[in-house]
Order: C-alpha cells, then sequence, then structure tokens
C-alpha cells in the first residue's frame, strides 16, 4: 500500500466538507409556513379565488390586473364566488388583508422574496 | 471495448426515452399553472368612454393664482405628487405666464389681460405624442380614448420622454418623494425615485365614472369630453369660441384647448 492512512484520513477529510451543508442542517427544522393573521371571519371567510390557488399564484394575479388596470382600463374582478371586487392591491387586497406586515410579509420573509410595490403602493396603517 | 453504430443507437434510444418520459412527469406535476381569468375582468359600470378625450379651458375666468389654487391642489393631493421646490419639483398640473405658454404666439402689441395672465397647465395628451414614439419600454402609450399613460411599472427612468415632451410635461423623481407628500392618499399609489411621472386625465377616476379631479374643482371653468364626437358639448364650445393650442406648429396635435 502507499499511505493509505493518510489516504483515508484524507478522504475522510474531504467527505466532511463536501457534505457540510447536509449535516450541518441535518436535525434543524425544514420550511413551515408561517403563522398568518387571516381576515376576521365577520369580514370574509373566503379569498377571491380559492386558498390554494392565491397561495401559488398570487403574484401573477397581481401582474394580470395591473396590466389590466393600467393597460386595458378594466376595473372589475369576478371572484370564484361570483362577487365583484375592484382590481386593486391597495383597496382590495390590502382591505381584507389589512396588515403586511403579518400577512404578506410573513410569507415573503420566509421565502426571501422582497416585492418592490411597497415602494410605491401604500401599505395600510399597522396597528401597534 | 469498441462501439457498434448499432450499440450507440441502443443507448441514444433508451436515453431519449428516459427524457421523454421524465418530461411527461414534470408536466403533469404542473397541471395547477397559471391561467390569467382574463374572462374574469371587465371595465367598471359607469366608467366614462370617449373617442379621443379632451379639455376646453377657458382662461377668462381664471383672474389670479388663487382662481388655479384649488384645482392644483386636487390634483396633486388625489395623485399624492410631492411638493418640491426648486429644481427638482414634480408636478401634474401648474401655471405659466403667456410667452412661455405659447412661445410660437409672436403677438406684437399683446393685449394687455392676455399678457399679464397666467395660464394652467398639464400634459396636452396629443394625439400624435413624441413622448409614446421615444419611450423604449412601451412605459407611456397613447390608449384607445386618445389619453397618454404612463405604466410606472415599466418605466425605468431614461427621460428620453422628458426630452420628447416639447411642454415640460413631465417630472422625474430625482429622490424618494414620500418625505415631501404632506398627507397620503391611501387609495393611490405614490412614485419612487427614478420615474417619470405626469398627468393621466385622472384614468382612475374616469374609469369609476368621475370628472377629472381638476375638472370638478374648476366649477365649470374647465370642460372635458370627447372631441371625437361632434356633438358633445366640448366640440360645440370649440365651435363657438377662438382657441389656442400650446405649440401647434410642432405637428403634436394637444388635446387641449384654451379660450383666450
Ligand atoms: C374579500 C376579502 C379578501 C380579498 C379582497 C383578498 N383576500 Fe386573500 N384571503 C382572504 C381570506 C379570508 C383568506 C383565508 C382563506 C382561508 O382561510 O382559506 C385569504 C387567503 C389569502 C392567501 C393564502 C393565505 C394562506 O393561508 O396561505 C393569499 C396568498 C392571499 N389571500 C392573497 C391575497 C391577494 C394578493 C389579494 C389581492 C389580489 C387578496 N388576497 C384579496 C380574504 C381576501
Ligand atoms: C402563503 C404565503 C404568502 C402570502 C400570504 C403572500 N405571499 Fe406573496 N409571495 C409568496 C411567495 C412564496 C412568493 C415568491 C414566489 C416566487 O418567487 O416564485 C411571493 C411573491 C410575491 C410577489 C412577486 C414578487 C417578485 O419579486 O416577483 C408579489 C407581488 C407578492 N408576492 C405580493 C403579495 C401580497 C401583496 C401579499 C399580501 C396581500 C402576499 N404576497 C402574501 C408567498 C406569499
Ligand atoms: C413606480 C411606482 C410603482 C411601483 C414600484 C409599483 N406600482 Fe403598481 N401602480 C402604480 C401606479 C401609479 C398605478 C396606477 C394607479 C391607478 O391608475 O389607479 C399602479 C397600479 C397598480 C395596480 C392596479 C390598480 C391599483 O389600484 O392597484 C396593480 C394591481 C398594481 N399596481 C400592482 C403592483 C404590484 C404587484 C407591484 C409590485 C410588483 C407594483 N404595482 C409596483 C405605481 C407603482
Amino acid at each position: 500500500m502507499y499511505d493509505g492512512g493518510k489516504i483515508i484520513a484524507g478522504l475522510i477529510v474531504f467527505l466532511g466538507i463536501v457534505g457540510f451543508p447536509f449535516w450541518y442542517n441535518a436535525g434543524s427544522a425544514g420550511y413551515k409556513t408561517p403563522e398568518l393573521k387571516l381576515p376576521p371571519k365577520s369580514k370574509a371567510t373566503e379569498c377571491i379565488e380559492a386558498t390554494e390557488w392565491m397561495r401559488a399564484e398570487h403574484m401573477q394575479l397581481l401582474n394580470t390586473w395591473r396590466d389590466s388596470v393600467v393597460r386595458e382600463g378594466n376595473l372589475e374582478y369576478t371572484t370564484a364566488s361570483g362577487s365583484h371586487v375592484e382590481m386593486s392591491l391597495q383597496k382590495s387586497c390590502m382591505d381584507c388583508h389589512d396588515s403586511k406586515k403579518d400577512f404578506c410579509d410573513k410569507c415573503h420573509t420566509a421565502a426571501a422574496v422582497e416585492p418592490y410595490c411597497w415602494d410605491c403602493h401604500i401599505a395600510p396603517k399597522e396597528e401597534k | 471495448m469498441k462501439t457498434t453504430r448499432r450499440d450507440f443507437l441502443k443507448v441514444a434510444g433508451v436515453t431519449a426515452l428516459g427524457m421523454a418520459a421524465g418530461a411527461g412527469s414534470a408536466l403533469a406535476n404542473s397541471k395547477g399553472a397559471y391561467l390569467p381569468h382574463y374572462e374574469h375582468m371587465a371595465p367598471g359600470h359607469q366608467h366614462l368612454t370617449a373617442k379621443r378625450w379632451g379639455m376646453v379651458i377657458d382662461t377668462r375666468a381664471f383672474h389670479g393664482e388663487e382662481d388655479f389654487a384649488p384645482l392644483i391642489e386636487a390634483c396633486h393631493k388625489e395623485h399624492n405628487v410631492p411638493h418640491l421646490p426648486g429644481k427638482q419639483e414634480v408636478k401634474w398640473l401648474w401655471t405659466d405666464s403667456f410667452h412661455a405658454s405659447f412661445p410660437h404666439n409672436h403677438q406684437e402689441f399683446l393685449a394687455e389681460r392676455v399678457h399679464h395672465s397666467r395660464y394652467l397647465l398639464l400634459c396636452n395628451h396629443c394625439d400624435n405624442p413624441p413622448c409614446v414614439r421615444v419611450c423604449p419600454t412601451k412605459a407611456t402609450f397613447k390608449r384607445e380614448d386618445g389619453i397618454v399613460m404612463m405604466d410606472m411599472h415599466r418605466c425605468i427612468g431614461c427621460r428620453f420622454c422628458m426630452a420628447g415632451c416639447p411642454y415640460g410635461s413631465r417630472s422625474f423623481n430625482f429622490q424618494d418623494p414620500r418625505p415631501f407628500i404632506a398627507e397620503e392618499n391611501p387609495v393611490y399609489p405614490t412614485r419612487m425615485k427614478g420615474v417619470v411621472e405626469k398627468c393621466t386625465f385622472c384614468t382612475e377616476r374616469l374609469a369609476e365614472g368621475k370628472m377629472p379631479a381638476c375638472v370638478e374643482a374648476s366649477e365649470g371653468k374647465i370642460v372635458f369630453g370627447d372631441l371625437g364626437d361632434p356633438d358633445s358639448e366640448i366640440r360645440h364650445i370649440l365651435a363657438e369660441n377662438f382657441t389656442l393650442r400650446r405649440k401647434p406648429d410642432l405637428g403634436t396635435s394637444p388635446s387641449v384647448f384654451y379660450i383666450i
């Protein structure tokens, strides 16, 4: 054998370094959906589309709304349950979801996304 | 080992099959993919429409800054326009002298009244808008009803439109405008550092069936209507009064008219 001990020791160190991300995170909790502050039941019990759909697609829905309002001059959206809402981030979404901090931000912080919408769109006043 | 053509084709075939199967299952997994519900989107019930929106301003009815102030305030409050003094000013609606407003009107011995008056200025919503031609992202575009609209979401702040506009109707946000807005209107967005803004003929109000903010505040001194309809009030007023437009010889064909 040619320096077998050294090779094996080297291999162990090498595997230790390469495997670092795996063993470092082993045992720590995985991603959990954060606790969201939903609108009070008296205000609304369902979103404008199915909850699952909203969770996955709300960013695209907002983009479609934006183009529909600004570029096509539309105003109204027929929801999944057949009622009508104004297509507006500030006037509709944030009317029901009246806390950006305890709703939108909670998820976005967990998912490490930072929509730049709030540079212009005004978030509702947060209750302290 | 020597690879024969036959072996190669066998391996290639199996690989292609495997890839197809993989793609197939990936497609199957994406069954919830986003489909925009376009059929769920409609204009408001009371939205106002026109072939070509236009405005007539009766300059004889304005007698000084105190007559203009409520209009400018109504507009700037509604749209969260910041109040910034000096060269970084942002304005949608403002006033200027006759010679600054109508520089191509080389009138000798101009009437005193006309000479000393101030004139209410705003985006002219040109029929042939140079700003739209130069915008590289189509952030500014002409709607079917003639309104020259700004899509803030697309603006990259290149300011070509400001160079293109012969009326100085566009303002650039050199800094975050929020600290300079005394009282935010919570139902309209602000703008951010690095975008250009201007008057939109209040598209958000037209969509709800309301007249533009300045027209409402003017108590009849401004008439807003359809230039494309020969029977509209605005066309009757234009037929009965002599009006000027700003720099008409540039060929931009403004939709804002001034009764002198
Ligand atoms: C009529 C009031 C109302 C409006 C308007 C509304 N929502 Fe909702 N939204 C709700 C309610 C209530 C829920 C919780 C539904 C549930 O518990 O299943 C919800 C759920 C959601 C969820 C999923 C939360 C989760 O549990 O994972 C998202 C994301 C969401 N809304 C985003 C939006 C966005 C974006 C808009 C604007 C386009 C909007 N909502 C407009 C009432 C509303
Ligand atoms: C259930 C968790 C959840 C909630 C609640 C939620 N979001 Fe999101 N949002 C996400 C995730 C995850 C992404 C990133 C998706 C991606 O990158 O594909 C995202 C992305 C976005 C984007 C696109 C950002 C970008 O950079 O492209 C916008 C806009 C957005 N959310 C708006 C909102 C608004 C407004 C609310 C509150 C009314 C909200 N979201 C509430 C999870 C959530
Ligand atoms: C540069 C400023 C700016 C930014 C950044 C911005 N918006 Fe807007 N947004 C506006 C303006 C101005 C309007 C026009 C409002 C109107 O005409 O009613 C608007 C309108 C909209 C509308 C339709 C009307 C309404 O009242 O909501 C939607 C939806 C919208 N924006 C979504 C978004 C989303 C989602 C983002 C972030 C990904 C975003 N915007 C970022 C300025 C901005």
